[in-house]
């Protein structure tokens, strides 16, 4: 064999090798990609059909309540980012870090009545973590900006008058 | 004041870089042995101005100094002493002042270990560990000095994150940073010989070690943090594809990849410019990977310790050291030359096959990575990419890896013959066979092949050993001479490919993964995977810094009892935070594992899993990282690098 069809063959293995990659992730991003939607976009970018996505606001001070769904408990909470609000479903334990008030991203999917079931609760492990998503929500609603400071700690959103809360924290 | 000396010892050691940058470049450049030799000097002062650095803010945080805004940040009185001392490397500027210390360690080792090498070659490569330094000692003294002080300072800190304060992860940080800086030296190697625009044979196997070194220590690292990820957020997985996660992950798979690429430079004196680009491209990963994560440019949801403010000094840093390395190769690869001759089918083309593959898989997770980041400035769309754009990628490209993996071994250098080495393995492929039809009554189809695949990696490389020693071929006795005289890197390689077949296993046990989540009140029972686990009681507890819920759930199997498990909810008074603290049972083939949730109306959430094989994907990963160890051991490494003209003979052989 000479060495310029051995260089031929390394070079193909190498084209297949990232080829392959190539295709592979194409395919994957047409079919496993999760669009973000904040609460106010939901009625017109949310994927139907049962499609997964995120969905991430701020849950709604006040509105969470226990649910049993055949012995499995779970939650029932609303996610807001001031423009409008989602009735969330979940069953599982919340993450230690979930509170009212807070922001959340939930993974899940819509259901034909408008809710939504996640199977999903994501909460960062510190509790002054806003997810980007989130904070970029709220700023295109016009609920809070980076320019008036940074978030209050989440201790302090509990309180039922967040906003104004939010505004002297900041 | 110790914080003052801690201060001037970080300025101290930059004054050092700053000598190391330059003298020994200037040095190897104008060939004057005086600049040379003042190198190693150099190095170790840096390293003990460094280490005395840090020494000083482990004393501060002992001493419980508040006025230091760092500790009273990251730290409380009544924080128990191993995470004082541990909580160091935990906070921001800490952690950064760490990368710098053990960043001149690496620098110190090559000045103490490498006497042997040609003198331009250790200045050039101390020089470049200096220039490296620089810049991050730079950035912690400029824009995140862990020894700022705070005026008035308060009474108490506020506390350490309460996740942090874990055994597990109190020593995950400097294994993993050991790993990631580890890879500075493989780097300065590959500069150093574009400079100097010589790689031989001798450089393949001072570059080998250095990587084993950090490869190990990433292989720990890694499997140190995943571990802790299972068993403290409870969450009850091991992986998330998290940006973190992702970012340790990448440069352990170019390593790999470099790894192998070395030997051949090693053995064969092939492959040198591909295995300099990959140096460059391991460390530049380790580099991006620990940095777009702290700096806040990419998001996660289980990073600690992030900063965005601080990214742009980073991003520039990134750059200029990564497009730096990148141009030196641009302008100097073309003359190293390539040599070594292989067909296709043959241990090198082996090698090959994995250094694309591997590549191919880092490509993937490096895009499904990155990409949201790309879909939110150019397109303004909010996308992320989940688990299962992974899973669908990843696999397919992995699976190839694993069939190459038992046969590469096999095959001899330069020429070989797939039959023959087929025919060596053949009892591996039975054992594969068996192993993947006895899953398949457990198991769902794909576990099954992943299974078969773990026992054909696994046996494929104990059959490496079995056919060197020539097992039942000659005397038993013989045998066992033979294995005795085998040396270390033979069982490195072996303990490598078997540890990544048991962790491949454990995945695929774990894919098998039960739970439930259920509403129970003391006295109640649940069924799960055959087991019966019934809650007894849930009382209070008390710790040091915490308050605490906790369960106590006896586990029977037929009506007997095997294990009480008491996992609990802790309440941090300081953080006003919530921990679950998972517990979990383990036999070595199944974890039982029960986490608390909240209480309500008299009754407990309980999250009951039943992981069958989960041990054994850290097992594997500890294997492989022995392996690597052994490797290390080598008589073979750590003897003098053969001369150029014997490296040309075998060569030629």
């Amino acid at each position: 064999m000479t060495r310029k069809r051995r260089r031929l063959i390394v070079v193909l293995v190498c084209a297949l090798g990232l080829g392959s990659a190539a295709a592979l992730t194409l395919s994957a991003f047409n079919s496993t990609l999760q669009l973000f939607v904040p609460p106010s976009r939901i009625a017109t970018e949310a994927p139907r059909g049962g499609r997964v996505f995120r969905l991430g606001g701020m849950v709604e001070p006040g509105s969470v309540q226990r649910i049993n769904d055949n012995g499995h408990p779970g939650a029932r909470f609303k996610v807001t980012d001031g423009g409008a609000t989602v009735s969330v479903d979940y069953i599982g334990i919340l993450p230690d870090l979930f509170r009212e008030g807070q922001g959340v991203v939930t993974l899940g999917s819509l259901r034909p009545d408008g809710s939504f079931a996640a199977q999903e609760v994501l909460a960062k492990h510190d509790e002054t973590y806003m997810p980007p998503d989130v904070a970029d929500a709220l700023k295109k609603s016009g609920r809070w900006s980076p320019e008036k400071g940074t978030p209050p700690a989440s201790a302090l959103w509990n309180a039922p008058a967040w906003n104004e809360t939010a505004k002297v924290g900041g | 004041m110790i914080a003052e000396l801690g201060h001037f010892a970080l300025a101290l050691a930059i004054a050092f870089a700053v000598a190391q940058a330059i003298l020994p470049l200037w040095g190897a450049w104008r060939s004057e042995a005086r600049l040379m030799r003042a190198a190693p000097a150099l190095a170790i002062g840096q390293m003990v101005a460094l280490a005395v650095s840090f020494g000083c803010l482990v004393l501060v945080s002992v001493n419980d100094d508040f006025s230091v805004q760092n500790i009273a940040e990251n730290s409380h009185t009544l924080k128990p002493m191993l995470y004082k001392i541990t909580g160091a490397w935990g906070s921001h500027e800490g952690s950064i002042l760490f990368w710098c210390l053990i960043l001149s360690l690496c620098g110190g080792a090559v000045a103490l270990f490498g006497r042997p090498l040609p003198a331009s070659l250790r200045a050039r490569v101390i020089g470049v560990l200096g220039v490296t330094a620089f810049g991050f000692e730079l950035f912690a003294l400029l824009e995140s000095n862990p020894f700022a002080r705070l005026w008035p300072p308060p009474l108490n800190g506020r506390d350490m994150n309460p996740l942090l304060q874990d055994p597990g992860l109190a020593f995950h940080p400097p294994i993993l940073y050991a790993g990631y800086v580890g890879f500075a030296i493989p780097f300065a190697f590959a500069v150093a010989a574009l400079l100097e625009g010589r790689i031989d044979a001798a450089w393949g196997r001072w570059v080998r070690p250095w990587t084993l070194g950090a490869w190990c220590c990433l292989t720990g690292g890694i499997a140190l943090g995943s571990w802790w990820s299972y068993y403290v957020l409870g969450w009850g997985g091991f992986w998330f594809w998290d940006p973190v996660e992702n970012a340790s992950l990448l440069p352990w798979l170019t390593g790999t990849a470099l790894l192998h690429s070395a030997i051949v430079v090693e053995k064969r004196e092939a492959l040198k410019t591909w295995t300099v680009l990959l140096a460059i491209g391991t460390f530049a990963l380790s580099l991006s990977g620990t940095f777009l994560v702290r700096s806040g440019i990419l998001n996660s949801v289980h990073s600690f310790a992030n900063d965005p403010a601080r990214g742009v000094f980073i991003l520039g840093l990134l750059a200029l050291i990564i497009g730096g390395s990148l141009l030196i190769f641009a302008l100097r690869a073309p003359t190293l030359g390539s040599s070594g001759l292989f067909a296709p089918v043959s241990r090198e083309g082996a090698l090959v096959l994995n250094n694309i593959l591997l590549c191919s898989i880092a490509a993937v997770v490096m895009t499904g990575t990155i990409y949201p980041l790309f879909a939110d400035l150019l397109l303004d769309q909010k996308i992320s990419v989940g688990p299962p754009f992974f899973n669908a990628t990843v696999l397919p490209l992995a699976t190839p890896v694993f069939l190459a993996m038992s046969l590469g071994p096999t095959l001899s250098w330069k020429r070989a013959a797939l039959g023959p080495a087929m025919i060596r393995l053949w009892w591996a492929s039975v054992a594969a066979l068996i192993v993947g039809l006895f899953a398949t009554f457990g198991m769902k189809l794909l576990p099954a092949l992943a299974m078969a695949a773990a026992a054909w990696m696994f046996f494929g490389a104990l059959a490496e050993i079995v056919e060197r020693i020539r097992l039942f071929r000659v005397s038993l006795a013989n045998s066992f001479q033979r294995l005795i005289a085998l040396p270390l890197s033979t069982f490195g390689t072996t303990l490598g490919h078997a540890g990544l077949g048991v962790t491949v296993a454990g995945i695929a046990g774990m894919s098998m993964a039960t739970e439930q989540v259920v509403l129970m009140k003391p006295g109640e029972s649940v069924a799960l995977a055959g087991y019966e686990f019934r809650l007894v009681d849930v009382h209070d507890a008390k710790g040091s810094n915490y308050n605490a819920r906790v369960a106590t759930i006896v586990i029977t199997e037929g009506g007997k009892p095997i294990v009480t498990l008491m996992p609990e909810r802790r309440s941090f008074t300081t953080q006003t935070m919530t921990t679950t603290e998972a517990k979990i049972s383990t036999n070595f083939v199944r974890d039982l594992y029960v986490v608390l949730g909240e209480e309500r109306d008299g009754a407990a959430v309980m999250r009951l899993h039943d992981n069958p094989l989960a041990p054994w994907i850290w097992f594997g990963a500890l294997i492989m990282a022995l392996g690597g160890a052994c490797s290390l051991a080598d008589r073979r490494l750590r003897i003098a690098a053969p001369t150029r003209a014997t490296a040309r003979a075998a060569a030629r052989a």
